[in-house]
């Protein structure tokens, strides 16, 4: 039992933060532009396919990733020139019909290249085996990379956007763009960039997830739900809501999935607990969302805006 | 939320349902199409038996249950600029309770229709409850995720079939009316759904010219000056995105009956964005265009799907060049023309 929640606890941790990884570009371009982006989670499915494709053909995992990042970077920026620019001053509902256009659009491509069956791909040979956590019980080593990583991410994002010039400016474009456009600041220059960086990163989750996942058409679709709801509830346009508000639901997602039909089983009867159980838990993230909605609209780190 | 401005003033714009004066080409445009259109969708059968293509009869029955969910999320989305991303959540939940009744042997439409629309007006008011507190992008996204934890909950259903989904065995009966409805006869129910569009688009034309629609419409324009009259929006919302709900969830429950089949792809968050692409596409806040939008967009996916399976490549881009250039839909177009 206590390997088990271990376990599953580190499974929680590493679906966390890579919830972070997508949901950190996100709540950027939210609080930024006030601009709706669906088609985030696609960036995550084309950094999975990109790194696949390197990988698979080069045998080299890290070669796929220091190939395939540029090019969800170029991918991201591509699109904000070619389509998103023109709705930044539309309502959101132009908005949201443009990048599902999107989806539709690369989900559909994929198959077309990639074909619709799912690929997988190895994950680096140096980061393979396991780790002893526990007598006579490993962990995955590529798992835990990957928990690493995404700290690493975190801390390099905390850095950035608080400590350098450029992440000052994203900062004060998400308390007040109109100002700091008023200030002599290209801000539409800044959200390029933004979005290109934010592309990359939900590319890099894609990438690290490819190995333990499947890679396949539509992946990155309830990857951007999940992504939503991180962002309600850790608060639009914070980077710090998005680390909070994506280990917590990382952590009842999977947490709730592998106990509360055990938890169940100690009120109700076990037929009834194997029948509920399985669809609370599904259900659990969203009624998470609504209670913390509920009591805090703006989420649990809103950023003070001055707009 | 900050963006007050953005939402109240220009919100959803495209078609404006404000007053048209009378005799104008507007006016007559909102009186024909429709007009014309329900005699259409009447003489179809006719048509099509006589030409021996009886498929399109099931097609646009299919059509006419989509068309009843797409005026259905007209009414909240064109009229209220509400946009809800989870539209779909509605029609499956009144799929699946006619799917359920049925796994459990009851097939009474008397029990089973009106239930439907029951549970899908009450999952609408509970999540309409939490999700209009808030404003702009949160709405959406809210909206979406809750319907997002309804196609979830139901691909858990172990017991009603899970992922795979429910067969249906057979379409509801209608006791008392034996003897002239029965529903597994394709034309009779196509006219059954024919009358249901017909009702739903007459329920909601009456709505949106009544005080309760003036005073979505009123909110949508600008809400600070609603409450200052002395309205709650919220409440009004409330009862609008309800009703909307069950008009959908009546979509549902002809949609199980007609594909004797149910399954969790209903409420998939796509059919949600289709649902969209449909109202945007036939012109917004008209409520007939909601219809035309329907017909056009599974046409050309019936026509498009037909010619290559990959045909989402070429409709993604369309949908993003009507977004960019195509305001107002079919509708806003078939205004301009007569404008001449």
């Amino acid at each position: 039992m206590e390997i088990l929640l271990l376990v599953q606890t580190l499974n929680g941790l590493q679906l966390g933060i890579l919830l972070f990884l997508i949901a950190a570009g996100l709540t950027l371009v939210f609080g930024i532009m006030d601009f709706i982006n669906l088609a985030h989670g696609v960036q995550y499915m084309i950094g999975a396919y990109l790194a696949a494709t390197v990988t698979l053909a080069t045998g080299s995992f890290f070669l796929g990733l220091l190939i395939a990042l540029p090019l969800a970077f170029v991918i991201g920026i591509g699109f904000e020139r070619l389509v998103l620019r023109h709705l930044y001053d539309r309502d959101h509902l132009d908005q949201v019909l443009a990048t599902f256009g999107i989806i539709l659009f690369l989900n559909e491509l994929v198959k077309i290249i990639w074909g619709p069956t799912p690929i997988a791909y190895p994950g680096p040979a140096l980061l393979s085996g396991t780790i002893p956590v526990m007598d006579g019980f490993g962990y995955p080593v590529y798992r835990l990379a990957i928990i690493g990583a995404g700290i690493g991410v975190a801390i390099l994002l905390w850095f950035l956007v608080s400590r350098t010039r450029a992440g000052m400016l994203v900062r004060a474009g998400a308390s007040n763009a109109r100002m700091v456009s008023a200030l002599g600041v290209d801000i539409q220059r800044l959200f390029m960039l933004v979005f290109g960086f934010g592309a990359m990163l939900a590319g890099f989750a894609g990438m690290m997830a490819g190995p333990i996942l499947s890679v396949e058409p539509g992946m990155g679709d309830n990857v951007l739900i999940l992504a939503f709801v991180v962002i309600v509830i850790g608060g639009i346009g914070s980077i710090r809501g998005a680390l909070v508000g994506a280990l917590v639901v990382g952590l009842v997602d999977t947490l709730g999935r592998s106990f509360l039909s055990d938890i169940l089983k100690l009120f109700v009867s076990p037929s009834a607990a194997n029948d509920v159980g399985p669809a609370l838990a599904s259900m659990l993230i969203y009624i998470l969302m609504a209670a913390i909605l509920f009591f805090r609209p703006a989420g649990l780190l809103p950023v003070k805006s001055g707009r | 939320m900050t963006d007050l401005s953005r939402n109240g003033s220009a919100g959803v714009s495209a078609a404006d349902p404000a007053p048209i004066a009378p005799f104008s080409r507007a006016w007559l445009t909102a009186r024909w199409v429709p007009l014309v259109l329900f005699a259409a969708l009447a003489l179809l059968p006719f048509v099509a038996d006589w030409a021996g293509e009886g498929f399109y009869i099931t097609l646009f029955t299919r059509i006419m249950i989509l068309a009843i969910a797409a005026v259905s999320l007209d009414l909240i989305l064109g009229y209220g600029a509400m946009v809800s991303f989870g539209h779909a959540a509605y029609l499956g939940i009144g799929a699946y309770v006619i799917g359920i009744l049925d796994y459990h042997a009851v097939g009474n439409a008397w029990i089973g229709w009106p239930l439907g629309i029951a549970v899908s007006a009450v999952a609408a008011l509970l999540i309409g409850a939490v999700s209009l507190k808030t404003r702009g992008v949160y709405f959406i996204m809210i909206t979406l995720a809750f319907a997002q934890m309804l196609y979830f909950a139901a691909t858990s259903l172990s017991r009603y079939g899970g992922d795979d989904g429910l067969t249906i065995w057979g379409r509801n009966t209608v006791p008392g009316l034996d003897g002239w409805l029965d529903l597994e006869d394709r034309t009779t129910y196509y006219y059954v759904v024919f009358v249901c569009l017909l009702l739903v688009y007459l329920l909601c034309r009456a709505l949106v010219t009544s005080r309760f629609g003036r005073v979505i419409r009123g909110a949508k324009e600008n809400e600070q000056r609603m409450r200052a009259v002395g309205f709650n929006p919220y409440v009004y919302r409330l009862v609008a995105f309800t009703l909307s709900g069950a008009m959908a969830g009546l979509a549902g429950v002809l949609l199980a009956n007609h594909a004797e089949f149910v399954s969790p792809a209903y409420m998939a968050w796509t059919r949600s964005g289709e649902l969209i692409v449909m109202v945007v596409l036939g012109g917004m806040g008209t409520l007939h265009g909601a219809i035309i939008g329907a017909i056009s967009f599974l046409m050309l996916e019936e026509i498009l799907s037909g010619l290559w399976q990959h045909w989402k490549v070429i409709f993604g881009p369309l949908l993003i060049l009507l977004v960019l250039f195509a305001r107002g839909g079919i509708v806003g177009w078939l205004e301009k023309r007569r404008h001449g």
